[in-house]
């Protein structure tokens, strides 16, 4: 029975860990669906929204609702910048030089955001819940439940926004066929501003969930290296395998952690999800629910 | 498929001298020529002639290095795709391009893009009212729907459908947007005989009932001959013959050119 409840209690652990890395593999899904650019900035938009944030609050000594909205703000002119600077001028490049222009924006990004915003670690601190809480013999810890319950929010929010709004609409149908989309008058410019604003405000929710755990620092960028395996798993074109593809990670490795570690001599955790995400593409190349990746990539 | 509307109305767009090349390779060189309002307009010639270049141009796909167009009196540089759209070009492909994802109603819906006025920040504060001119719309969508008999395939995902709903359904989408000027390519490509005259026969009721003028890019003749009101006729991106079908029929380059070009 007590083994049982740890079970659970690892297995909820790893299933709200989960949720936050499907968060950030929500911010390079998105992109990718809407302008077939895999964004390796993903990681560093997250870094930086969580570094304006703090840096904002601290500035201004202003409540962090306030500093969230201004933040908003940050993540939209970051966007209109990347559209206007980067991809504008690279429209009709081949995939590969897109790609590229995005690793420069993340060393940008990077060295930017540490010139504004200073380098040592800082503390993200907006109220959010701490500490760990027992239900039935369970210890369900308060921060991850906060994120993972987050995740779920934003998700039906982007998924109404996606099913049920003219532009979202027209995000879906950009990602299908740029020049049947230009031909109904939609804009590409102004939907590649919205999908940046989109996956930067989902970078800001990752990055306060994130920061709140593990403090605002450099090393936040790299978590998103963590979404790979999340990608390859759900696909790099599906909302849905974002979110079930974290899950499964979140909680395998935590699983594996436990339960396997100690028979391989531990620190399993840092390259199980590599491991699973290659053994599953072995058998499912295109990813839980993804879509055509082999002519896209 | 034999009532013809002959509409001398004047002059809804303008061609002047446009020269369009790809590195060395010249799609069109100076063509001029103009669509008249409420007429259906044909362009012909064999294939690599520039028809479809043409239609590019017209809506701002590929922006000639040379000429001029002027489209409602006015004339215009540089449009972009998207602002043509706004001034009432709509448009299908020679090659469908549908929405893969989408239903038949869906993709017909973004055709309604420019005419549905509630943007992003506005339908998240305003939620009601943006689902009830969402609503308004689609009304207007099943219109289209019922009008070009496709009301069975409404829900299914245009990806999966035969190649000639898939154009019908394209065609939905074009006129969704209410256009004043409607460009066809190829709108009855790879279609069997009865597929063709249904086409036709939308066409014609289109520019019949709501007025709208219509340019077309076809390769069968017969169909050519029979809607159109006037025929455009290119070659190695030149224009080699411009009036009314009987005239266009008889015109010796155009028989040349069709015959040299294997046709
Ligand atoms: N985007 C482009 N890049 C390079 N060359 C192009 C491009 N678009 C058209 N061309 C060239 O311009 C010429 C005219 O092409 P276009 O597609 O306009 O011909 P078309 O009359 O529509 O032919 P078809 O009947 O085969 O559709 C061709 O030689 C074509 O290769
Ligand atoms: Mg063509």
């Amino acid at each position: 029975m007590l083994d049982f409840l740890f079970f659970v209690e690892v297995l909820l652990s790893g299933l709200l860990t989960g949720a936050l890395y499907s968060l950030v593999a929500l911010g390079f899904v998105l992109i990718f669906k809407a302008s077939g650019v895999f964004n390796f900035a993903q990681g560093a938009m997250m870094l930086f929204a969580a570094l304006s944030l703090v840096g904002v609050q601290e500035m201004l000594g202003v409540h962090w609702t306030i500093a969230f909205i201004i933040t908003v703000g940050i993540m939209i002119a970051l966007a209109w910048c990347v559209e206007k600077f980067v991809l504008g001028k690279l429209v009709n490049q081949e995939p590969i030089i897109l790609f590229m222009a995005t690793i420069g924006v993340t060393f940008f990004l990077d060295g930017f955001g540490q010139t504004i915003w200073g380098s040592d670690i800082k503390i993200l601190d907006i109220g959010l819940p701490n500490g760990a809480f027992d239900v039935g013999g369970v210890f369900i810890d308060q921060l991850e439940l906060v994120a993972g319950l987050t995740a779920g929010a934003l998700v039906i929010i982007l998924a109404i926004f996606f099913n049920k709004t003219k532009i979202g609409r027209a995000l879906r149908a950009v990602a299908d066929d740029h020049q049947a989309a230009m031909s109904v008058g939609i804009s590409l410019r102004y939907i590649w501003i919205v999908v940046w604003t989109v996956a930067g405000l989902v970078g800001l929710v990752a990055g306060i969930m994130w920061g709140s755990k593990l403090g605002v620092q450099f090393s936040l960028s790299l978590i998103a290296l963590k979404a790979l395996p999340v990608l390859m798993l759900g696909g790099f074109t599906s909302i849905p395998g974002a979110i079930v593809g974290g899950l499964i990670i979140g909680a395998g490795e935590k699983l594996a952690e436990i339960y396997v570690g100690d028979l391989v001599g531990g620190a399993i955790e840092n390259w199980f999800a590599y491991m699973l995400a290659m053994v599953f593409l072995l058998f499912r190349p295109q990813g839980l629910f993804g879509e055509k990746i082999i002519e896209r990539v | 498929m034999t009532e013809q509307t002959v509409n001398p109305g004047e002059v809804l767009l303008e061609v002047e001298d446009i020269s369009l090349s790809f590195g060395a390779v010249r799609a069109i060189s100076d063509v001029s020529f103009d669509i008249k309002k409420g007429e259906i307009r044909a362009i012909i010639g064999p294939n690599g002639a520039g028809k479809t270049s043409m239609l590019n141009c017209i809506n701002g796909f590929y922006h000639p290095q040379q000429g001029t167009i002027t489209y409602k009196g006015q004339k215009r540089s540089q449009m972009k795709p998207y602002e043509a759209a706004a001034q009432g070009i709509a448009r299908t492909f020679q090659n469908v391009a549908l929405f893969r994802g989408m239903t038949t109603l869906d993709n017909i819906m973004t055709g309604r893009n420019l005419k549905m006025k509630s943007g992003l920040f506005s339908s998240m504060l305003w939620w009601g009212s943006a689902q009830k001119e969402e609503l308004e719309h689609r009304r207007y969508v099943e219109d289209i729907i019922d009008f070009l008999e496709i009301e069975a395939i409404r829900k299914t995902p245009v990806g999966r459908l035969p190649y000639g709903l898939q154009k019908r359904v394209e065609l939905g989408r074009a006129l969704a947007a209410e256009p004043e000027l409607l460009l066809l390519d190829e709108p009855m490509a790879g279609m069997n005989l009865e597929e063709k005259e249904d086409m036709c026969r939308f066409i014609l009721d289109v520019n019949d009932e709501f007025g709208t003028t219509i340019c077309l890019i076809e390769h069968d003749m017969g169909v050519v001959m029979d809607i159109s009101d006037r025929v455009m006729v290119l070659d190695y991106g030149g224009k080699i013959g411009d009036g009314l079908p009987e005239e266009v029929r008889s015109n010796q380059k155009v028989i040349d050119a069709y015959l040299g070009g294997g046709h």
